[in-house]
Formats: C-alpha cells, sequence, structure tokens
C-alpha cells in the first residue's frame, strides 16, 4: 500500500504543472494587462517613430524583453522558500538605500523632471533604486509586524516602531530626491500594514495625522520643490500653465476625453500618432486606451484592476499565516495607490505625480517591480492549505 | 486573524474600492458625457483647414461685357512653418525679398502676421488666415524676379511663387462704375461677427460695396476645404477631407458699357464746363433708365476713384484721399447718398398741386418780376417782367412768381400762419403723389431717403432745434452772428416749427429744405413719361451660372403710381417737350435729330465752401426721350455746377448724342446703342473674353 502512495507521489511531483499553486485569475488577468500594456506601449510609439525615419518597434521590443525579465523575476519570487525569503530581506533593504544614496550624489544620479530617481547604467539602461526599496519595506515591514516572540495577538508598541525604522530611512531619502508620488505610495502601504497587522489603533491615527501634517510642513518649508509645488497649483487650478505641466494635463485629459465611447481604434487615434501628450509610453500610457481604446477598452483595463485587487483580497483573507497577509495587503496598497495616483492623475482627478501605471507603463524598474510584487502575491496563495 | 485585522481589512478594502469607483465616475464623465468637447478640442489640437478659394463670379454689362473679373497675377508667398524655423524668424530673408520686390520690409512683415498675433490697435495689413496657408506679399510680381526667387530657393526658404487670381476692373472703353460695382477685400473680425449664418472661412475675400456686396452670396461661390491631420511636430500625417471649391456664379447687369462710359464722360465734362465758367463745380451725378421696366443702364457719380486700387493695396494717403472732404468725399456715390435740392425740375410737382387745387392749366396767369409775399418781395428769375402766358409756356421758360403766386394764395388759404387743421396742402400733397420720401429701392446698399420739408418736419426740425436758435447768441459762434443770421435766428425761435409764407412760395420752385437724390429726380420724370407708374429702380438682372443656366432673374417691382389724372400727366409731358421746343432748353438741344422732353434746374444754395467762397447753385437736368414715345430717362446734377442748361444740359445731349447714335445734328445709321430701340431682354452668354460691339461708324 506504502509503494501505491509513495508512486503516486511520485506521479504528483512529476505532473506539478510550471505554475502549480499560482491563481489562475491572478495570472489570467495580469497577463491581459501585460499584452495590452505591450500594445498601448507599441501604438504610442510605432507611427512617430517610422514618421521621423526610425524604428517603429524600438519600445516594443525593449517593453518585451522588460516582461521577460520581470517574467523570470516574478517566478523567481513565486518559487522562492519562505525561509530564504525572510533571510534576504536585509540584503534586499541594505541595496535599496545604498542605491537610494548613490541616486543623490550628483554624476551618479540623473536628475529627471526635477527629481534624483534614476541611477544612469552603462548600455543605455536606468534604475529606480525607490522601487527596490518599496518591496524591501514591505517584506521588511511584515516581517517584524508577524514575528510574535512572545503569546500575544497583536503587535506591540516596539514592533510597530522597529517596522517605521524599516521604513523611514528610505523615506527620508526618497523625500530627498523628491518624488513625492512614490511616498504616497509607501506611506500607503506603511499605514495599511499597520492597520492589518491588529497594531493598536492609536498608530494608525496617528500615522494618518502625521502624514496629513508632515505633507503641509513639507510644502510650507520649502522642502517640497518648487516643481511639485508647481504640479499642486497646476492640479488646483487647470489653467494657470506653469512649466507646461498645465500643457500636459490639458492635452491627457482631451485626448482620454475624445475616445468616447468606442475609442478611435488601436494605432488609430490621432492625438497619440500626433504625439501630442508628453511622456505618453511612460507615465500617461492610459491616454492612449483612453484615445484608442475609448470608454469600453479603458473602462475594462479599470474592471482588470479592480479583480486583480479583489483576488489579492481573496487570498489575504483566506491565508492563515500572519507574515503572508501582512505582505499581501502591503502589494495590495502599493498597486491600487499607484495606479489611482496615475490614472487619476492622467484624468484630473490627481496632481502630477509621475509614478508609472502597473504592467502597462514601459519602463524596466518599474516592470520588474510590479511583477515582483505580483510574484509575491502568488507565493502567497501558492501556501494556501485547501 | 484577531478582529481589529478583519476591520483594518474591510476598511482598506471599502476604500480601495471607492477609489476605483471615483476613476471608473471620472473616466465616465471624460468619455461619454462630456465626450463631445473634448473630441472637439482634440480635433482643433490635431486638424488644420486649408482653404482653397473659389474662382468669383463676373459682372458684366447687357451684352455680357465683363465690368468685373479675374485677372492671373503672380503672388508671392511666405510660408509662416518654414520661415518659423530659422533663427532669425525669417527676417533676413523678408529683407532681402523688400529690396528685390520694391516693397517696404515693415509692410511684408505685418503681411505675414496672423491677426491673432498682434497687440489691438495694430492689425492694419494683418494676415487673416491660417499659418497652414502660404501668405502673399504681393499679387502682382515680376515673372523675371518670381523666377530668381524660386530658383534660390535654398536662398529663400519658405517662399514660395503661386498664380492667384486677383479681382479686376477691366476698364473697356475707360469705364469706371466705381461706385456701382464696388469692390472687394479680405474678412475683417466685423464681417466674421455678422456672419448672418454664412459659413466665412477666415481668408476669403468678400464684397465690401456696391455689386460686390450686393450679391456676394451669388459671387463668391463655396471654397474648397482641405481639412489635414497634423501631429505636434506640425508635420501632416493624413488628410481627413478634400472638398473642392466652386465657382461663383455670375451677375448680368441692366448697364451698357458704351453708355456707362459716355455719361461718365458727359459728367466729367460737364462738372469741368462749370469750372471753366467760374463755378466751384466740386460734384455731380448722372443717371440714365429704362422708364418701362425701371431698369437702370448707367449711373455715373463725380469724383470718383479706381476700384482696382484695392486690389493693388491702397496706400495710406489713397485711403485718406477716398474720404477727403477737401477732395470732395471720393467715395460718396452721389446719384444714391447725394441730397440736394431739386430747383425748377421740382415745377412738375407744383403743376400736380395747381391741377388738384383747380387751377386751369391752360389758363393764362401773369408772370411779373416780383411777388409780395408779407414782408418780403420774392423775385422771379433774373427779376424779368415775362408778361402773362399760360402755364404750359411758364414751365417752358421757368417762370417763379407764377409759382410763388400760387403757393402764397394756397398758404393763406389753408390758414397761414395759424393752419387749419382740415389745410389742404395741394403742394406737400402733390410730392407725396410722386413718393417723394420713399426710397426708389435700388440693390446697391446706404441709399439716402429723400426729403418732403412739410408740416411735420417742420415740427419735429423745431424740436431738435429750438434750444440752439432761442438761445442763439450764446450757443452759435461769432462767424455765425451776422445780422441776417441773428435775425433768422429770431425768427426760427419764434415761428420755426411752422410752415411760414416763405417756406410755401420756396417749395413751389423747388427751394428750401426739401431735397432729393438724383436717383429720385430720375424716377419721377420716368413715371411723368411713362403715364404715371413709379418703378423699383434695378441694376441687376440675373444670376447666371458659368455653363449659361439661369440661376434667378430680378424684376424691379412696381411701386405706385403717381396720385394725379392722367389729363394733368399729360399736360406735364406737352410742357416738358416745350421747355426743349422753345424754352430754357432749346438752345442746348437745337439742331438735335430726336425729340427730347426735359427740365432745367438751377438751384441756389445757402452758405460757404471750406475756402470761404459762396456756394454756388446746382445745376440740373431732368429729361426723357423720345418725346412722341418715350423709353430713357436722362438726369444730370453738377453740385455748384452753376446754369441749368449749359451745364447739365449739355451733358445730357452728350448722352442722347451717344445713346442714339447721333454725331453732331445728324443719326449715324448703325451707331445707336439699342438698335430695336431698346434694351436687350434676352441674357447674354458669359464669357471673359467678350468685348463691347463697336458702333459702325
Amino acid at each position: 500500500m506504502s509503494q501505491i502512495h509513495a508512486r503516486q507521489r511520485l506521479y504528483r511531483r512529476s505532473r506539478q504543472s510550471l505554475l502549480h499553486g499560482w491563481d489562475p485569475v491572478l495570472t489570467a488577468v495580469v497577463s491581459l494587462l501585460l499584452i495590452i500594456g505591450t500594445l498601448l506601449v507599441w501604438a504610442a510609439t510605432r507611427d512617430w517613430y517610422i514618421r521621423n525615419g526610425l524604428d517603429g518597434q524600438y519600445y516594443l521590443k525593449r517593453h518585451i524583453i522588460n516582461i521577460l525579465i520581470g517574467g523570470l523575476l516574478a517566478y523567481g519570487t513565486t518559487v522562492i522558500d519562505y525561509r530564504l525569503l525572510r533571510a534576504y530581506t536585509p540584503f534586499l533593504w541594505g541595496a535599496g538605500v545604498l542605491g537610494l544614496i548613490i541616486v543623490l550624489i550628483p554624476g551618479l544620479g540623473a536628475e529627471i523632471n526635477g527629481a534624483r530617481a534614476w541611477i544612469a547604467l552603462p548600455g543605455g539602461f536606468q534604475i529606480q533604486p525607490a522601487e527596490l526599496a518599496k518591496i524591501a519595506i514591505i517584506i521588511g515591514m511584515s516581517m517584524i509586524l508577524s514575528e510574535r516572540t512572545h503569546d500575544s495577538n497583536e503587535p506591540t508598541s516596539k514592533d510597530v516602531l522597529q517596522a517605521l525604522a524599516i521604513a523611514a530611512i528610505p523615506v527620508i531619502l526618497i523625500i530627498v530626491q523628491p518624488d513625492m508620488g512614490t511616498i504616497l505610495i509607501i506611506a500607503a502601504s506603511v499605514v495599511t500594514i499597520i492597520a492589518v497587522s491588529g497594531a493598536p489603533a492609536r498608530w494608525v491615527v496617528g500615522l494618518l495625522l502625521l502624514a496629513v501634517l508632515g505633507g503641509f510642513v513639507a510644502v510650507k518649508a520649502g522642502v517640497v520643490s518648487e516643481y511639485q509645488v508647481n504640479r499642486l497649483q497646476t492640479f488646483v487650478d487647470p489653467n494657470a500653465d506653469t512649466q507646461g505641466a498645465g500643457y500636459q494635463l490639458r492635452q491627457a485629459r482631451i485626448t482620454v476625453g475624445s475616445g468616447g465611447l468606442l475609442g478611435t481604434g488601436l494605432f488609430n487615434g490621432p492625438q497619440t500618432n500626433g504625439r501630442f501628450v508628453p511622456e505618453q509610453q511612460t507615465d500617461f500610457i492610459f491616454t492612449v486606451a483612453g484615445e484608442e481604446l475609448g470608454f469600453v477598452g479603458s473602462g475594462f483595463i479599470l474592471l482588470l484592476y479592480l479583480i486583480l485587487l479583489m483576488r489579492a483580497f481573496s487570498i489575504a483573507r483566506r491565508t492563515s499565516d500572519p507574515f503572508g497577509r501582512l505582505v499581501c495587503m502591503g502589494v495590495i496598497a502599493w498597486f491600487s495607490f499607484q495606479l489611482f495616483e496615475n490614472i487619476g492623475m492622467t484624468l484630473g482627478l490627481m496632481p502630477m505625480t509621475g509614478v508609472p501605471l502597473p504592467f502597462i507603463s514601459y519602463g524596466g524598474s518599474s516592470m520588474f517591480a510590479t511583477l515582483i510584487g505580483f510574484g509575491l502575491l502568488q507565493n502567497v496563495h501558492a501556501r494556501l492549505r485547501g | 486573524m484577531n478582529n481589529r485585522s478583519r476591520l483594518a481589512l474591510l476598511v482598506v478594502q471599502i476604500l480601495i474600492v471607492s477609489l476605483m469607483a471615483a476613476l471608473f465616475g471620472r473616466l465616465f464623465y471624460l468619455q461619454v458625457a462630456a465626450g463631445p468637447k473634448y473630441k472637439d478640442a482634440a480635433l482643433s489640437i490635431q486638424s488644420r483647414d486649408v482653404v482653397a478659394p473659389a474662382t468669383r463670379g463676373l459682372i458684366v454689362d447687357g451684352y455680357g461685357v465683363p465690368l468685373a473679373m479675374n485677372k492671373a497675377g503672380l503672388a508671392i508667398t511666405i510660408d509662416r512653418i518654414a520661415i518659423d524655423k530659422l533663427d532669425d524668424q525669417g527676417a533676413d530673408v523678408m529683407k532681402r525679398l523688400a529690396k528685390l520686390l520694391n516693397l517696404e520690409y515693415k509692410d511684408i512683415y505685418q503681411n505675414t502676421r496672423l491677426c491673432g498675433e498682434l497687440p489691438k490697435g495694430q492689425k492694419a495689413g494683418c494676415w487673416q488666415g491660417s499659418r497652414y496657408q502660404p501668405i502673399p506679399i504681393t499679387k502682382s510680381a515680376d515673372p523675371d524676379i518670381a523666377l530668381q526667387i524660386v530658383e534660390r530657393s535654398d536662398s529663400f526658404p519658405g517662399v514660395d511663387a503661386q498664380p492667384v487670381a486677383i479681382r479686376n476692373y477691366p476698364s473697356y472703353l475707360d469705364v469706371n462704375a466705381a461706385h456701382v460695382l464696388g469692390y472687394v477685400g479680405p474678412l475683417t473680425e466685423t464681417d466674421l461677427l455678422k456672419g448672418n449664418g454664412k459659413q466665412y472661412f477666415r481668408s476669403e475675400t468678400i464684397g465690401k460695396s456696391g455689386l460686390e456686396i450686393q450679391y456676394d452670396s451669388f459671387l463668391r461661390g463655396e471654397p474648397g476645404i482641405r481639412t489635414v491631420i497634423v501631429d505636434r511636430k506640425e508635420s501632416i500625417t493624413r488628410e481627413s477631407q478634400n472638398t473642392k471649391p466652386v465657382a461663383g456664379d455670375h451677375l448680368v447687369t441692366s448697364l451698357d458699357v458704351r453708355l456707362q462710359a459716355s455719361a461718365e464722360k458727359a459728367l466729367k465734362d460737364a462738372v469741368l464746363r462749370g469750372r471753366a465758367s467760374g463755378y466751384t463745380s466740386d460734384s455731380g451725378a448722372a443717371v440714365v433708365m429704362d422708364i418701362k421696366t425701371g431698369r437702370i443702364l448707367a449711373l455715373a457719380s463725380y469724383p470718383t476713384y479706381d476700384p482696382n486700387a484695392w486690389e493693388k493695396g491702397l496706400t495710406v494717403q489713397q485711403a485718406e484721399d477716398l474720404f477727403s472732404e477737401k477732395k470732395s468725399v471720393p467715395a460718396l456715390n452721389r446719384a444714391l447718398q447725394g441730397l440736394f435740392a431739386p430747383a425748377s425740375t421740382f415745377k412738375t410737382v407744383s403743376v400736380v398741386a395747381a391741377a388738384a387745387a383747380g387751377y386751369d392749366l391752360n389758363a393764362n396767369y401773369k408772370c411779373p418780376s416780383q411777388v409780395q409775399v408779407g414782408t418780403r418781395a420774392f423775385q422771379n428769375f433774373d427779376s424779368k417782367n415775362q408778361g402773362t402766358m399760360n402755364m404750359k409756356k411758364a414751365i417752358a421758360v421757368s417762370c417763379d412768381t407764377i409759382w410763388y403766386q400760387i403757393a402764397f394764395d394756397e398758404w393763406l388759404r389753408d390758414g397761414g400762419l395759424r393752419p387749419k387743421s382740415s389745410a389742404n396742402d395741394y403742394f406737400f400733397e402733390a410730392a407725396k403723389a410722386f413718393n417723394i420720401t420713399q426710397k426708389v429701392g435700388i440693390d446697391l446698399p446706404s441709399e439716402s431717403s429723400s426729403r418732403l420739408a412739410d408740416r411735420s418736419y417742420k415740427k419735429s426740425w423745431y424740436q431738435q432745434n429750438k434750444d440752439f436758435y432761442c438761445n442763439y447768441k450764446e450757443r452759435a459762434t461769432k462767424a455765425q452772428q451776422t445780422p441776417f443770421l441773428l435775425q433768422l435766428a429770431a425768427e426760427n425761435c419764434v415761428d420755426g416749427d411752422k410752415i411760414r409764407a416763405g417756406d410755401a412760395v420756396n417749395f413751389s420752385i423747388g427751394q428750401g429744405d426739401t431735397v432729393v437724390t438724383p436717383l429720385k429726380l430720375t424716377q419721377m420724370y420716368a413715371a411723368i413719361a411713362n403715364g404715371g407708374t413709379i418703378w423699383q429702380m434695378m441694376v441687376a438682372k440675373a444670376i447666371v451660372k458659368t455653363d449659361g443656366t439661369v440661376v434667378k432673374t430680378f424684376t424691379p417691382k412696381k411701386l405706385g403710381t403717381v396720385k394725379t389724372a392722367p389729363s394733368t400727366l399729360s399736360f406735364l409731358r406737352s410742357s416738358l417737350r416745350e421747355v426743349v421746343i422753345s424754352g430754357t432748353g432749346a438752345g442746348v438741344f437745337s439742331g438735335f435729330p430726336i425729340e427730347i422732353s426735359g427740365k432745367t434746374g438751377t438751384g441756389q444754395v445757402f452758405g460757404r465752401n471750406p475756402n470761404g467762397s459762396l456756394k454756388d447753385d446746382t445745376s440740373w437736368f431732368a429729361s426723357y426721350a423720345p418725346s412722341k414715345n418715350p423709353r430713357y430717362a436722362v438726369v444730370m446734377m453738377v453740385g455748384q455746377g452753376g446754369f441749368g442748361a449749359s451745364t447739365s444740359g449739355v451733358g445730357v445731349r452728350q448722352i442722347y448724342s451717344t445713346l442714339f447714335g447721333v454725331v453732331g445734328n445728324k443719326v449715324v445709321p448703325g451707331a445707336a446703342l439699342f438698335p430695336e430701340g431698346k434694351p436687350p431682354t434676352q441674357l447674354p452668354k458669359i464669357s471673359p473674353a467678350t468685348k463691347p460691339k463697336e458702333a459702325s461708324k
């Protein structure tokens, strides 16, 4: 009898698919987003490049490579052992902080759009250490807030403070860049993780108040750069065309609105092909969907994101592992705030924030990070019992 | 998971779902609810309209001779997109072009600025079209120079030479007709605002005055539009639509180019004749009308200007001269806008009044040297006592005192300075019988109505001027306080609202505040000649397509009939004939082989010229011919021209000579303009190549 069981176990293992343990819905949704994203990046760049005598597939090819690399990273994240993950986290955090320091050094860090957020690597590549820091913060905080060294059902104040320390150092470095869009996302993840960890409510309330106060002080004290202030001003009064930010936002809104119900058709959008919206394959990629796919298409994308987030909530609820739960919530907060900032900015609900759209925007660092995030979700899912 | 965690998770979930809902809602608003607005905004960002102008329709005379046509010109154009890319925005290129083409750099610069780029008040000469159209800096470039420019295109980036259509007034037989034809020009902001339903594109030319504006909607056709989609660098990505222009339709008028040229020459000669006789002679008008249809065969006004000047580009001096008082405001069309006292030509109205008042037209009347009216003696012309004569002779010799007496008697009968409520007012009623205050309804803009200075006129005049005259010493300038004027002011203050004896008497000989346009007088004499029909007067005959299809015809309306007995009109006709046989018109028309009927008029004008001299008399001659079976009415007027007969009368003879083919005292066979005895009714074929018919000598 045990021989039969042993053989069965053998078969089971050999019949384990590559994506064993992956949530099929999550996989399907993210795959769709990746495919749509690829088409949108291509549509945003093909016409303009061809008309100016360059390779129309330039961005398409690089985007696909980014997806493939990201996919590998996601796969790696999914299959990695929990314990290894927790063991590597400090190194991840250290590398992130180091990257964030390097980025601030003139000559090593490149200033783009008023922020020192990128390190230029040889070969024309750039990386954004803040993306790496996001992951490290989520995993690090989740680690600390899920470990119980004592017999209690909730983290102690000491645990919370430790977790905050993990977040604080990278956050301060990112504030110096300054990259307020990323700060907001990290803040959302931090507060969410602390809240769901079961820490006393006063921590959550206190942090929220701190965030609001901090934002106020930052603007008043001039810590926030003039560039950022202009972005806020332009948001409040779109007709004050300060530094061209007003122009970008206006073009974006008009482009999205002009798509109407059904859109102009993929590759057929005059606004997109005319390249009237700047940064269209990165921060404003959603305008391509708006114009060319219309309300039906861009609404569908929003629906995909909603399903993705709901699925992730479901995983967070079902898991009995506190660490996994907190990681899930951190990723959920990250994804939802990032996509709300990006699409909100495109539609005129948020000021200019400069964060890319997860799974869709062109950009290596962002694609890798979000696919790793996806991998983390699948990792938690794989460990669900039943 | 403890309860706090569960709750926190739920709260976060709700928060995130609301964020998504907000995104959905906003997306719906932008794309569906407000979608059309954004669609429009996107179109204005991404598309450009390039307008191809339509060929403007021709204006031709009754036989098809072109009065206004289009000429091919060579324009040198500048492409703003190209020169804006240069370091100096093309300043050097434009300076070199200025030298080559003999233009001013500042004019070229100004002409190539979009009107929207310039500050208010500095827009003169700006380009009203779009940046995507080549902007002409001259339309009459020399082909050799144009070739030089195009061959050295690397030296002149953004500069091109293009054939263009220029509106041209060919001036066959030296004809001018500037006031009738009008001119064209680019659209202004006011034109666009006045839109009235028409789809104007910013770079079109439209008619600005005369026939060009009156029939602009037929003449201009439809411009073609090419809509292109552009990218951010303004490169064209594709064409969205391309409609071809539709050429404008042609306007056939009732004018005859030979008659028009003759009328203009006769008028100018009359003006100069007046000057040669020592009169100021500063303006004039001549009208020739078909009395059976109301159609206008010639319409001249002096002084005039060259209608081609507008297309060539008016200089500041030319623009000022057009409206300068010193040059007698050439822009004014005196035939429709000039208001002058009709003087003795108005005696036809007095005859109608006398008939209505019961005077026997065939009886004899005294024509003394003067008539005492109140405290003043009104003199006969030349203060001559002409004895006793019948009314017909009185008209022929233009006796004034006969009318003074009748008018004075009727004024007294009506109650004098205290008019009865049932006053007959025969003289005012006689003027109204001719519909004197009604416009003739000519199809040209800005016709003035003639003025009847009757009782109600005096009342409203008094309302407006009472304050001035009753406080004359304080209000008037020193120069205006001569004894005579002080006396006049006192009188005006007391009874300026009444028709005084002097007013009534003056009215009977066409003097005083009653003034008419030359057009109106022509209409009145035509009504006498044709048996009483008051015709609307028109210049346009029909709108015709290039292939000959008639789009629309225009027929003058009957506006009314002269309210008097046919026998009175018949009497008038025989009197007017007598004028030319034995009266004041006899000398002018002696030996003329065609029978003419008419009346001279020499109107006194009160006031001084700008140079201080007293104003000279207005010279009138109103007529129709041939007397037995009249067809044409001809009226000429020369302001400050002196005597009616010698200044205007001679001019009218000149016009009849051309009309009937008379040289000296003989009719030359085949020389008459209208061999059928009337103007042509058939519409001509339209071709830019049609030339005036040569009269066989």
